[in-house]
């Protein structure tokens, strides 16, 4: 036998002679099986790889300075931000999947939530690395927390910047909280299954000791239920008080209200283009076709369409009120854009997430998985060139001509950008393969013999 | 079936010595364990339960379960959390620390809101979830139900029922008859759990108290720091602060010919604003001798009277004291140490000083004289002279007489 075998463990159907059953075995045995389909240590190694030369930027930054990198007067937040938007925003589909969805009774979200969760919270990590990196000096942003320091000095609640400090870390929080506590019933199906007096104690321990009483899955739903309604509008304050950094500012091209709302759009429009991103290969190589089916892979194309066409409207929709409004510095800010020295990042960014959308209005397109999967990377890159239009166009033609300037990243931006992937995808991988993938309570509520008795509410 | 339950009966006297915890009843499908759930609660049974691989939707009304208390734990979270983000901004930014941010006010709803709604919800949600635990007696290490191999599929596909015999009605044989008529697949008696340890070892609530105990010392280091004065100075865990990558004059550098960090002037040039040419005006002169008249730019008046008093006030005073009698506070305070140093400041009303010119004076105060430093680099010319005028305006009124109050108001002294 060779050392990793060639053939894909997971390709037999599953065990099991109810649907129950054959739900739990689908997924608990991805976590069970000693070795891993090969297509797993070929991403693991390359986001170890990756994960590495995120570990010596960060060590090279702490050690020169962050002159490593090409934020340069008169564009302060170059990369660093535009990472941390990016990922805050990848961070957004898992929690509105889990919660919004949940609220409108999208049965269809069990299929896809617990992963869509896990994503979440691994690109806030991500997120909430940059601004630890970016404030300069990366041994001291505990100076944003309100915790008694020997300088006696407390944090300034009137600035954005501190709002995003609780949001982002109330989000984080949450999410974890979240994820954690839909995370039990399956645990505790880890625990029931598992051979090895290890994992037996570790599963345990996370499972808490649940058994599945009904007095308990009570008051577990209307947790549940609760979080969710918590969760909600989160979700929806957790990108707005990013933009807040932006729209409360004079800049050009940021001080607009249209903002929350657009940034809360496209971070739900770029959340699900990482979700199916990560479904598509992740259904193909770990056997799990039978519950996300083509059919959720639909739902979550119909979703980027509609969010697609939503920052769309708000691209559009910048550019008229910046010639209704008759400022001067707003229209040039915006013209800048379209023509200026960034203009080949706008237009990336318009062709990634305005046009490439645009072919899920056709459902075989819809239900081409090759398809959903490149459209959803580029839609990752649009965004990312959202964030760079937006940070970067008007930060380097701000009011004084004389201030202006080009900004240039340095080969050390890249590699903390392709590192923070790095990061993501070692966590993700780490996620699949040791912990319940998919929500097998949740599904199981769901598969028809569920509902045997006829007893439809 | 009947197989099945002679298998049941067996294991009960094999295993013998344990009381019995329970009688439990396996079913293959949800319409099943609703249906016997139904019976059992219609029986008045009040220590039972029902374990299910997933929430089994309607068994909570055929279990009789009532209404958690849950939401009114989350409620009262979410109170405190946004009583806290209120009363810790006003606190931490109207109170304890106060900055002027913009011309902000200290404290207004709006600016506060976002901390606002993100303590709230924060605060909610971990009472959600510890409330969900602390209600459902989680985490639950051992349980009676753990001896069932058998059990193991509750987490997969199998629905279970068990009812205690610690409740009231339980009668093994009653309530057996009552759950045969449930049609189970499997009917099985649980037996108190005496194997599994029902207390954490000692050594590790020891361990887990030292732990606890040693986690708080850093805190109380912060807490003395913040109420203790120190005269070390402050403690940079990276000092580029302190050391900063930069040139300080009378250090040596690498780059300039003569080998000085600090540059000196450029011959034959002035930098804006430093020409001063005007001796009268910057140098106390006319005609080289001391200028006894203040340059025509200094015209008394009150104003100019109530500058000279603030600037004697801030730099003369404390020496030479608010009278100028060399009795300022800082003299006070050398004599009271006695140590033998001090020369006394000088009294400004002796009579050499009072027929001193403006001009001198003026020097005096730009340059210092014995003991007395030299405050040009600190103070503007003008309120030099200003400084000057107010001290002749000292001086006068040790010598006045009545001539001096104009006719019409001498009559108020009289």
């Amino acid at each position: 036998m060779a050392a990793i075998s060639d053939v894909n463990p997971f390709v037999q159907p599953p065990k099991g002679d109810n649907d129950f059953a054959r739900v739990t075995d689908n997924v608990s045995r991805i976590a069970e099986v000693n070795r891993p389909p090969r297509a797993w240590y070929i991403a693991f190694g390359i986001s170890t790889s990756l994960l590495g030369l995120f570990g010596i930027s960060v060590a090279y930054l702490f050690w020169e300075g962050i002159g490593i990198w090409g934020n340069m007067n008169p564009s302060y937040w170059g990369f660093p931000i535009v990472n941390f938007v990016f990922w805050v925003g990848i961070g957004h589909a898992g929690t509105l999947i889990s919660a919004i969805l949940y609220l409108m009774r999208q049965t269809w979200r069990t299929a896809i939530n617990r992963f869509a969760e896990a994503m979440t919270i691994f690109a806030v990590i991500c997120a909430a690395v940059f601004p630890g990196l970016h404030v300069g000096r990366p041994w001291l942003p505990y100076w944003m927390f309100p915790i008694p320091n020997q300088m006696q000095m407390w944090p300034q609640f009137r600035s954005p910047l501190e709002w995003d400090v609780f949001a982002v870390g109330t989000y984080a929080t949450v999410s974890l909280l979240f994820w954690y506590m839909g995370m039990i019933p399956d645990l505790a199906t880890f625990r029931d299954r598992s051979t090895s007096p290890l994992r037996r104690a570790l599963y345990g321990a996370f499972a808490m000791g649940w058994r599945g009483s009904s007095r308990q899955w009570h008051r577990y739903e209307r947790a549940y239920l609760l979080l969710a309604a918590l969760a909600t509008p989160l979700v929806l304050s957790v990108h707005s008080v990013v933009s807040f950094d932006f729209a409360t500012s004079q800049m050009p091209g940021w001080h607009t209200t249209i903002f929350p709302p657009y940034f809360v759009a496209g971070a739900i429009f770029g959340g699900f283009a990482m979700v199916v991103t990560l479904a598509v290969p992740a259904r193909q190589f770990f056997g799990l076709k039978r519950i996300i089916t083509i059919n959720h892979l639909e739902l979550m194309s119909k979703i980027i369409l509609a969010t697609g066409m939503m920052v769309g409207y708000a691209y559009g929709m910048e550019f008229f009120i910046a010639w209704y409004s008759g400022s001067a510095y707003e229209g040039f800010a915006l013209l800048n854009r379209a023509v200026g020295p960034f203009a080949w990042s706008y237009w990336a960014m318009i062709f990634c997430n305005v046009v490439t959308p645009q072919v899920f209005w056709f459902k075989s397109m819809r239900r081409n998985v090759w398809v959903i999967f490149f459209v959803g990377v580029l839609v990752n890159i649009g965004m990312w060139f959202e964030r760079f239009v937006i940070i970067v166009t008007s930060g380097s033609r701000d009011f004084l001509p004389a201030s202006w300037g080009y900004f240039i990243p340095t080969a050390w931006d890249f590699a903390t950008l392709a590192g923070s992937f790095g990061l993501f995808f070692t966590l993700f991988l780490l996620f699949c393969r040791y912990l319940p993938m998919v929500a097998m309570a949740e599904v199981k509520a769901f598969v028809p013999a569920a509902h045997a008795s006829g007893d439809h509410h | 079936m009947a197989d099945k339950k002679k298998d049941s009966d067996q294991t009960e006297h094999a295993e013998g010595e344990a009381p019995l915890h329970g009688l439990l009843a396996e079913y293959d499908s949800t319409a099943a364990l609703i249906a016997a759930s139904k019976k059992v609660r219609d029986a008045g049974f009040e220590k039972w339960d029902t374990y299910t691989p997933f929430p089994v939707h309607g068994i909570d009304g055929a279990m009789g379960i009532k209404m958690t208390k849950l939401p009114w734990i989350v409620l009262g979270a979410a109170i405190t959390g946004l009583t806290t983000a209120i009363l810790m901004q006003w606190w931490m930014n109207a109170v304890d620390y106060k900055y002027i941010i913009s011309g902000k006010p200290f404290w207004s709803i709006p600016a506060s809101v976002p901390i606002y709604f993100e303590l709230t919800v924060l605060f909610s949600a971990f009472a959600a979830l510890g409330g969900m635990l602390a209600l459902n007696n989680l985490p639950l290490p051992s349980h009676p139900l753990d001896l069932k191999e058998r059990f193991a599929k509750v987490t997969d596909d199998k629905f279970f029922l068990m009812i205690q015999a610690a409740d009231a009605k339980f009668d093994e044989r009653e309530t057996r008859a009552l759950l045969e008529g449930t049609h189970p697949t499997v009917l099985d008696v649980v037996l108190e759990d005496r194997t599994s340890p029902s207390k954490l070892p000692t050594g590790l609530v020891y361990g887990l108290l030292i732990v606890a105990t040693a986690s708080l010392i850093p805190f109380a280091f912060i807490a003395k720091a913040r109420f203790a004065k120190s005269e070390k100075t402050r403690v940079h865990v990276v000092g580029d602060m302190d050391w900063q990558l930069k040139f300080q004059a009378q250090q040596a550098h690498p780059f300039f010919a003569d080998g000085r960090a600090e540059r000196p002037e450029i011959p034959e040039t002035v930098a804006v604003g430093h020409l001063r040419e005007d001796d009268h005006l910057f140098r106390g002169k006319e005609q080289d001798t001391w200028a006894r008249t203040f340059p025509t730019s200094i015209e008394p008046s009150a104003d100019a009277l109530e500058r000279g008093k603030e600037k004697f006030g801030v730099y003369c005073a404390p020496c030479h004291g608010f009278a100028g009698d060399g009795d300022g506070p800082i003299s006070v305070r050398a004599q009271e140490l006695a140590e033998g140093t001090w020369v006394p400041p000088t009294n400004v009303h002796q009579d050499y000083l009072r027929q001193m010119p403006v001009g001198q004076l003026f020097d005096t105060v730009t340059h210092g004289i014995r003991n007395m430093a030299g405050y040009g680099q600190l103070i503007e010319p003008e309120d030099r002279w200003k400084i000057v005028m107010y001290l002749r305006a000292l001086q006068r009124s040790r010598q006045t007489s009545v001539d001096d109050v104009p006719e019409a108001e001498r009559g108020a002294l009289k």
